[in-house]
C-alpha cells in the first residue's frame, strides 16, 4: 500500500462518515411517518381505512358470490376452512350449510383467496381480531342453507350482487396475479 | 473534599474521611451517575427514533420521559438466572466488575469548577486504568456464562479494548505534555474560556488527536459502528447473552454510562472544560452551577454525537476493526505525538494566530457539514410543513395516507 492510497482511504473515510452523518442530520429534521395506533389517531380516521388495498387482515367471503367449488378448503395448508355443500336438484344447484373459517389457526398467507374464482374468500383490513375463548375466533358465515352461485352467460345483471362481483373480480386480479397490486391503479 | 471535612469536624479521624467518602459516592452514583445512565438510554431511543422518521417512547411521562425509569425498575424485578453449566461465582461477580471500572471513573471526573470527588494528581491516568477494568468484567462474564456467543463476545471485546488503549492512550500524551499535569483540574486551569484557548485548537496535532481520542473511546465503549462484542445479528447479545434482570441492567446501565464518561474526558481534555468567561469570585453558587453547566453540556454534546453516529453506521467486521487501530490510528497517533513535541519545541510559548486559525477552520469544516444536511434536505424535495425542529415532535408528516 502506498502513501497515496493509505492518505486517500483516511480522506475517503472522513468524507463518507461526514456525509452519512449529514443524511442522518437531514433525517432529524423531518416530521415521523408514525401513525399512532389506536388512540392518537386524528378525528375520525380508521386505520383500517388508510391500509392498502392488499392488507391481509382477517378473511372475509362473501356469500352471495360463492360457488361452492371448494377450492379454498382444498388449498388451506392448515385446514381452517369447513365447507359443507350438498347437491340439491329441487333448488337447483349446491345448497352450503356450512362455511366455518377458524380465525385462530389461519396464519394469513392468502393461498385461499387466490384459487377463488370469483374473489369471494378475500383478505380484509380488519385486524383487530382479538376475543376471550377460541370458539369465538371460529368465524361461520352461513347462517341459514343458501343456494350457491352460478356465473350467468353475459354478465351479473342483478344489481344487489353485481357490485359485490365487481368488487370480488378485482380482488382476484390484484392477489391471484404476479403483477397485481403493484400500484396506484 | 479533604478541605471540606476539615472545615465540618474540629478534629477529623479517618472515621469522618469514610463516611464523607461514602455519603459523596452516594450522592454521586445515585443522584447523577445512574440518572445519567438511564436518560441517556431515552435520549438514544428518541434520536433514533427521528432519524428513522418514527417517534420513540412517547407515552411514559412527558414525552415519554419516565420511560427509563419503568425500564430499569422492570428489570429490576426480572427473574435472576444462572444457567446451570456457567461457572456461578464468576458470572455473578461479572457485572459488578463491569460497573466498578465505570463507575470508578467518576471519582477523578471533574463536574464543573471546584466540584470533583477527588483530584487526584495522576487524575487522567487513573481514569485510563480503571476503566481498563471493564474488560476484566467483560471476559468474565464472557468466560463463565458458557456459552459460545458469550466467550466469542467477550474474546472480541478484550482485543477490541486492549488495542484501542493505545491509540486512546497516545492521544492523551499530547495534552499531558502541553498542559504538564495529569491531574484533571490542572488540564483544565491552562486551558481558557475561548475556543482559541482550547487544548484542541492548541497546534494542529491536538486538532487530529482529538478525533483519533473520540474514535478510540468509541471502541472501548463497545459503541456502534464498534459494537463487535454484542454484534445481535453475530451473537445473539454477546458476553451478555446469558444475563438477565438485574445483572443485564447493570451490564447496560456501565455502557451508557461510558458514553458521558466519553463526553466528560473529551470535554476536559480538548474543550476547554468548565471555564467559562467571567470570574465571579463574589458569587460562588451562580458561577460553580455556571461552570457545571457548560461543562454538562459540552460533555453531553459528545453523547448525543455518539448516538447520531451509532444510527448512522454499520457494524465494521473484526478485520476492518483491527486495520483501522494498527494501521491508521497508532501510526497517526504517534504521529500526532512527536508532532506536538516538535511544537512545544519550536514554540514554547504557543504559535501566535494558530488557534485562531484552527478555530476558523473548524467552523469552515462545520459550514460546509451543514451545507451538505441542506443538500441531502432539498434533494429530498421536502416541503416546508413537512420539517419540524423540534426533536421530540410526534405530529406526523402530512399527506400521507
Amino acid at each position: 500500500m502506498g502513501l497515496g492510497t493509505y492518505l486517500r482511504n483516511i480522506k475517503d473515510a472522513a468524507l463518507t462518515i461526514a456525509d452519512g452523518m449529514a443524511v442522518t442530520a437531514s433525517h432529524l429534521v423531518r416530521k415521523p411517518y408514525t401513525v399512532q395506533y389506536p388512540d392518537r389517531l386524528p378525528e375520525g380516521v380508521r386505520v383500517q381505512d388508510t391500509l392498502p388495498f392488499r392488507y391481509r387482515g382477517m378473511l372475509e367471503v362473501d356469500l352471495e358470490i360463492c360457488t361452492a367449488c371448494l377450492a379454498c378448503e382444498r388449498a388451506c395448508p392448515i385446514d381452517c376452512i369447513v365447507i359443507d355443500a350438498t347437491k340439491d336438484k329441487a333448488a337447483g344447484g349446491f345448497v352450503m350449510t356450512r362455511f366455518d373459517i377458524d380465525m385462530a389457526k389461519c396464519m394469513y398467507c392468502g393461498l385461499c383467496s387466490e384459487p377463488c374464482p370469483t374473489g369471494s374468500i378475500h383478505h380484509t383490513p380488519e385486524f383487530e381480531g382479538a376475543d376471550y375463548s377460541l370458539e369465538s375466533m371460529v368465524r361461520k358465515f352461513v347462517k341459514a342453507p343458501v343456494l350457491a352461485y352460478k356465473p350467468k352467460k353475459g354478465g351479473e345483471t342483478d344489481p344487489e350482487i353485481a357490485p359485490i362481483l365487481e368488487r370480488g373480480m378485482r380482488y382476484v386480479g390484484e392477489f391471484a396475479s404476479a403483477e397485481g397490486g403493484g400500484g396506484e391503479e | 473534599m479533604q478541605e471540606f471535612v476539615d472545615g465540618l469536624v474540629a478534629n477529623p479521624s479517618w472515621v469522618h474521611y469514610l463516611g464523607a467518602m461514602l455519603v459523596f459516592g452516594g450522592i454521586v452514583v445515585f443522584g447523577f451517575v445512574l440518572p445519567i445512565a438511564g436518560i441517556t438510554t431515552w435520549v438514544e431511543r428518541r434520536v433514533a427514533g427521528r432519524i428513522q422518521s418514527r417517534i420513540g417512547p412517547n407515552r411514559t411521562g412527558p414525552a415519554g420521559f419516565l420511560q427509563w425509569l419503568a425500564d430499569g425498575i422492570k428489570s429490576l424485578l426480572k427473574e435472576d438466572i444462572v444457567p446451570d453449566a456457567a461457572d456461578a461465582p464468576l458470572f455473578k461477580l461479572a457485572p459488578y466488575v463491569v460497573m466498578t471500572g465505570f463507575v470508578g471513573a467518576f471519582v477523578a471526573l471533574p463536574f464543573g469548577g471546584p466540584l470533583i470527588i477527588a483530584d487526584l494528581n495522576v487524575g487522567i491516568l487513573y481514569i485510563t486504568a480503571v476503566t481498563s477494568l471493564v474488560v476484566v468484567g467483560i471476559l468474565m462474564a464472557g468466560w463463565s456464562s458458557n456459552n459460545k456467543w458469550s466467550l466469542l463476545g467477550g474474546i472480541r471485546s478484550a482485543a477490541q479494548i486492549v488495542s484501542y488503549e493505545i491509540p486512546a492512550g497516545l492521544s492523551i500524551f499530547p495534552i499531558v505534555m502541553l498542559s504538564g499535569a495529569l491531574s484533571m483540574q490542572s488540564i483544565i486551569a491552562e486551558q481558557g474560556a475561548a475556543p482559541w484557548r482550547w487544548f484542541i485548537f492548541n497546534n494542529p496535532f491536538t486538532f487530529i488527536a482529538f478525533f483519533i481520542f473520540f474514535v478510540a473511546a468509541l471502541a472501548e465503549g463497545n459503541r456502534t459502528p464498534f459494537d463487535l462484542p454484542e454484534a445481535e445479528s453475530e451473537l445473539v447479545m454477546g458476553f451478555a447473552t446469558e444475563y438477565s434482570g438485574m445483572r443485564n441492567l447493570l451490564f447496560f446501565m456501565a455502557e451508557w454510562g461510558n458514553l458521558y464518561v466519553i463526553g466528560a474526558i473529551v470535554a476536559t481534555l480538548f474543550l476547554g472544560g468548565w471555564q467559562i468567561p467571567w470570574a465571579l469570585a463574589e458569587h460562588p453558587v451562580p458561577r460553580v452551577a455556571l461552570q457545571f453547566g457548560t461543562f454538562f453540556l459540552k460533555s453531553y454534546f459528545w453523547v448525543f454525537v455518539a448516538v447520531w453516529l451509532r444510527w448512522t453506521l454499520p457494524r465494521i467486521r473484526v478485520d476492518q476493526m483491527m486495520i483501522m487501530c494498527w494501521k491508521y490510528l497508532v501510526p497517526v497517533a504517534f504521529v500526532n505525538l512527536l508532532g506536538t513535541a516538535v511544537w512545544m519545541v519550536l514554540f514554547p510559548h504557543g504559535a501566535p494566530g494558530v488557534p485562531e486559525l484552527l478555530c476558523v477552520a473548524a467552523a469552515v469544516l462545520l459550514g460546509l457539514f451543514l451545507r451538505r444536511v441542506r443538500y441531502h434536505l432539498t434533494r429530498a424535495g421536502l416541503k416546508r410543513e413537512e420539517l419540524s425542529y423540534n426533536i421530540l415532535a410526534t405530529e406526523r408528516i402530512p399527506g400521507l395516507g
